[in-house]
């Protein structure tokens, strides 16, 4: 198990090195430089020059992208030119909040979408399969930020129960009651959408599973349902299931920048769209890099969960 | 359990402190710092932590005493000499003097200055006349220009010319941003990131200290969701409504909507070097045939005024009130294309996406395209997203375009003149006159109102700018945008400014 983690870590290190490549260059070739951000319509060529010199822009690009990647290696990811701020903090900062966020939505999908798509496998095609058909296809469905703004909308704006926007209360707040407040609505929003893919595939893998031969043996056994179905059945099944979680979470990573944008969540993904925008070169750098990593490595966690699972995959 | 869930969605979740301000802002400051900032967003806060040598008078643009107490002006309009204020302390406790002025201006015009690296300075070139900074003594300062330079006092007005702590800057360097200490009304206590910056009452303000015990500026990008913070009670002041909501709150008792028109210039420039706008007729027939009323009123909700010329009302000392708009006449509009042999021309406008003080630009640029098209002129709109808009339109519209949306907020009335209307501003000479406007009569009066020292002389020059340039239609003139804030009903004495910046000295709470 060992070495079949160290050869996947070593087989990332390429796609990161191609990667930081890529996000460089795009960062290069779109129009529009941080200079130009900063001035606006004050961007005469005079001044534009001039900003650039002071940020080191003037330089060509190998030697821009050479000095970005020397610095990296050191730790040290430059600091943002909009934000005037050691990159590494502000993405360490926002990536934390993205992270429980989208955390907290896995937790909620998985554990919901799991229980669902196994009950509703177990009954098939009775009442409580029917229900949890409908509301699955009205998740996948609804686009999540419309979604999301529907739930402001009664949470926050009627009844006032709930904050519509933000982190943490700006005043008196800070704890986790407070986090856990403001975390129900956008992480309930993230997670419905991929709530219903895990049950929807939970079902089918369960469903295929009850087929097999194991099952019915199980059962000749005389053993009990409940055990036939929790110890046999759906331990077969999660072996499906879990390599869906780990694209489940990259689904999550990606879908937090609509839901982070809509409750103005601090993530990472509020803070890229915001950065492209401004052309702030060295923290978009720095956040997708970051972004790509974790995103890696929960891929390899889950190949690596799915392993443990089921020993014919290690190879 | 159930315990829990009711503690985690109590109602008492949606209310604002007593007598602290909470205030809805657009983004997430950069920098308080504000001579490295640029947007409005971030001169919000900066104007309640600092003050200036000088501030635009309450309500209007006129420029009154500040840090300074008087000022005079060599005849020769190069040695503005200042006297400054006796007695008063940066929030970190040291003086403020003439060392200090010294320093904040010398950091930022020099690029060999101990402390220049804590920039870059964007916006120094508004400062790009100054010669030399000297301490004549502890409290008076002198600024020699290198060419007299009319704008000066309402640059030194305007937020880059607010005045920072220089112990502060030798302390923090490159973090200073964060960490930012002035003189104002309020002194910064805690910023945390993408969440909240907060500011208490400074006891010891020079000009008598505020009412409020502390204000909280909490960023919120999403327009929809800072109306629903506001409707939430999670805020007291909203900025930057959108004109869809404005009507909602209007409507009820228990807020207040204020507005205020601001130094800004709505506009299309039009391509005077090739195509059909090289002909005067043309342009001006643009000008007949667009609805501007209806523009302001349908598609910005009244969010703004009709525009009449290149200077914004908002200068009422520099603002012809003679120069009216060009009424709404389509049959005129198509007699002059007639005249001017230009019927049924095809046209390529330049749209943006958004971008500041753009208000609503590819609506509008449908309404305009679609006014256009009713007197039989064929527009074709290229929309773009605005740092690649504005490197399409910045170096020119020769070959590339007949029409480009721009808008400006400036500080003083000469700054968009000077910079998009005169011939030695064409692109290739490092301005903005992207749409190659060329009048030696605009060009002499400009000139002579930089140097004008006597505000009524430089009112009288802008005054005939307008005229003779509503008449050349360079542009397709559109709107002056009127800021926006909603409050709620404790909140008392809360005006904007038509400076765009947002003074809460005054401000009260119940």
């Amino acid at each position: 198990m060992g070495s079949y983690i160290a050869k996947r870590l070593l087989a990332a290190i390429p796609v990161i090195i191609g990667l930081s490549i890529i996000v460089f260059l795009v960062m290069k070739l779109i129009p529009g430089d941080p200079a130009q951000a900063l001035l606006g319509s004050y961007a005469t060529p005079d001044n534009v020059a001039r900003i650039n010199r002071a940020l080191g822009l003037d330089r060509s690009w190998p030697e821009q992208y050479f000095i970005w990647v020397g610095n990296l290696l050191q730790g040290d990811f430059g600091r943002s030119y909009i934000l005037n701020r050691p990159v590494l903090d502000e993405v360490l900062e926002r990536f934390s909040a993205t992270l429980i966020l989208a955390g907290a939505s896995l937790l909620i999908c998985s554990v919901l979408g799991i229980l669902a798509g196994t009950v509703s496998a177990v009954r098939q095609f009775g009442w409580t399969d029917r229900i949890v058909t409908f509301f699955v296809l009205i998740g996948i469905s609804m686009p999540a930020f419309f979604l999301g703004l529907i739930f402001i909308l009664f949470f926050a704006v009627q009844w006032r129960l709930l904050p519509a926007s933000g982190m943490y209360a700006v005043y008196g707040g800070g704890d986790l009651p407070d986090l856990l407040r403001h975390l129900i609505l956008p992480a309930g929003t993230l997670a419905i959408v991929a709530t219903g893919v895990v049950a929807r595939l939970t079902r089918a893998a369960m469903l295929e599973v009850l087929r097999q031969d194991f099952v019915r043996t199980a059962r000749a056994k005389g053993l009990g349902e409940g055990a036939v179905i929790w110890r046999h059945a759906f331990r077969a099944a999660l072996v499906s299931v879990i390599p869906v979680l780990g694209i489940q979470a990259g689904f999550v990573l990606g879908g937090a920048v609509y839901i982070e944008t809509v409750f103005q969540w601090p993530g990472l993904g509020q803070m890229l769209v915001k950065a492209v925008s401004t052309r702030d070169l060295l923290l978009v750098q720095g956040g997708v890099l970051v972004a790509a990593t974790v995103y890696v490595l929960v891929n390899l966690l889950a190949d690596v969960a799915q392993a443990t699972l089921d020993p014919r995959l290690k190879g | 359990m159930m315990a829990t869930a009711l503690a985690l969605v109590g109602p008492v979740a949606a209310q604002t402190p007593p007598n602290v301000l909470v205030i809805g802002q657009i983004a997430e400051p950069a920098s308080l710092d504000p001579h490295v900032s640029t947007a409005a967003n971030d001169f919000r806060i900066a104007v309640n932590l600092y003050d200036g040598l000088v501030r635009n008078k309450p309500g209007t643009l006129e420029i009154e005493p500040a840090l300074a107490t008087a000022w005079t002006i060599s005849d020769d309009g190069l040695e503005y000499t200042f006297n400054l204020r006796e007695g008063v302390t940066f929030h970190d406790g040291t003086p403020f003097n003439a060392e200090a002025v010294k320093f904040n201006f010398d950091r930022m015009l020099d690029e060999n200055h101990p402390f220049a690296s804590t920039g870059p300075f964007p916006l120094a070139f508004f400062f790009s006349s100054v010669d030399k900074v000297e301490a004549v003594d502890d409290l008076t300062v002198k600024f020699t220009l290198n060419e007299p330079f009319a704008p000066f006092m309402s640059n030194l007005a305007s937020p880059t010319g607010l005045i920072v702590s220089p112990a502060a800057v030798e302390q923090y360097g490159a973090d200073y941003g964060r960490h930012p200490v002035g003189t104002g009304p309020f002194k910064f206590e805690q910023w945390q990131s993408n969440t909240s910056v907060v500011a208490s009452r400074n006891d010891a303000y020079w000009d008598g200290a505020p009412t409020l015990e502390a204000v909280i500026f909490r960023p919120i990008t999403d327009a929809n969701t800072r109306v629903a913070e506001m409707l939430s009670g999670g805020i007291d002041v909203l900025l930057e409504t959108p004109p869809d909501n404005i009507a909602q709150f209007s409507n009820d008792a228990n807020y207040q909507v204020k507005e205020v028109v601001g130094p800004h210039v709505w506009y299309v420039m039009l391509n005077a070097k090739d195509g059909p706008f090289a002909d005067k007729r043309v342009r001006q027939a643009v000008n007949y045939a667009v609805n501007k009323q209806s523009l302001v009123d349908n598609v910005l909700q009244g969010t703004a005024g009709v525009s009449a010329g290149p200077i914004p009302p908002a200068f009422n000392w520099a603002y012809n009130e003679d120069v009216q708009p060009y009424p709404y006449d389509p049959e005129k509009a198509k007699a002059l294309l007639a005249e001017a042999d230009a019927e049924g021309a095809t046209l390529t406008f330049l749209v943006t996406e958004g971008g500041s003080g753009m208000l609503d630009p590819v609506p509008m640029g449908t309404a305009i395209q679609a006014d256009l098209a009713a007197v039989g002129l064929k527009v074709e709109i290229k929309t773009y997203e605005w740092n690649t808009f504005l490197s399409e339109v910045n170096p020119g519209l020769e070959g590339k375009a007949d029409m480009a949306e721009m808008a400006w907020m400036t500080s003083d009335p000469d700054t968009l003149p000077f910079l998009t209307l005169r011939t030695a501003a064409f692109p290739a000479e490092g301005g903005f006159n992207s749409s190659y406007y060329s009048n030696p009569e605009v060009d002499k009066l400009l000139d002579e109102a930089r140097v004008a020292t006597d505000q009524s002389v430089r009112g009288d020059l802008y005054k005939q700018v307008q005229a003779i340039t509503h008449e050349d239609a360079p542009w397709l003139f559109v709107a002056n945008w009127k800021q926006n804030a909603v409050v709620t009903s404790a909140v008392g004495d809360f005006e904007l400014q038509p400076d765009f910046s947002l003074v809460l000295r005054d401000v009260t709470k119940q």
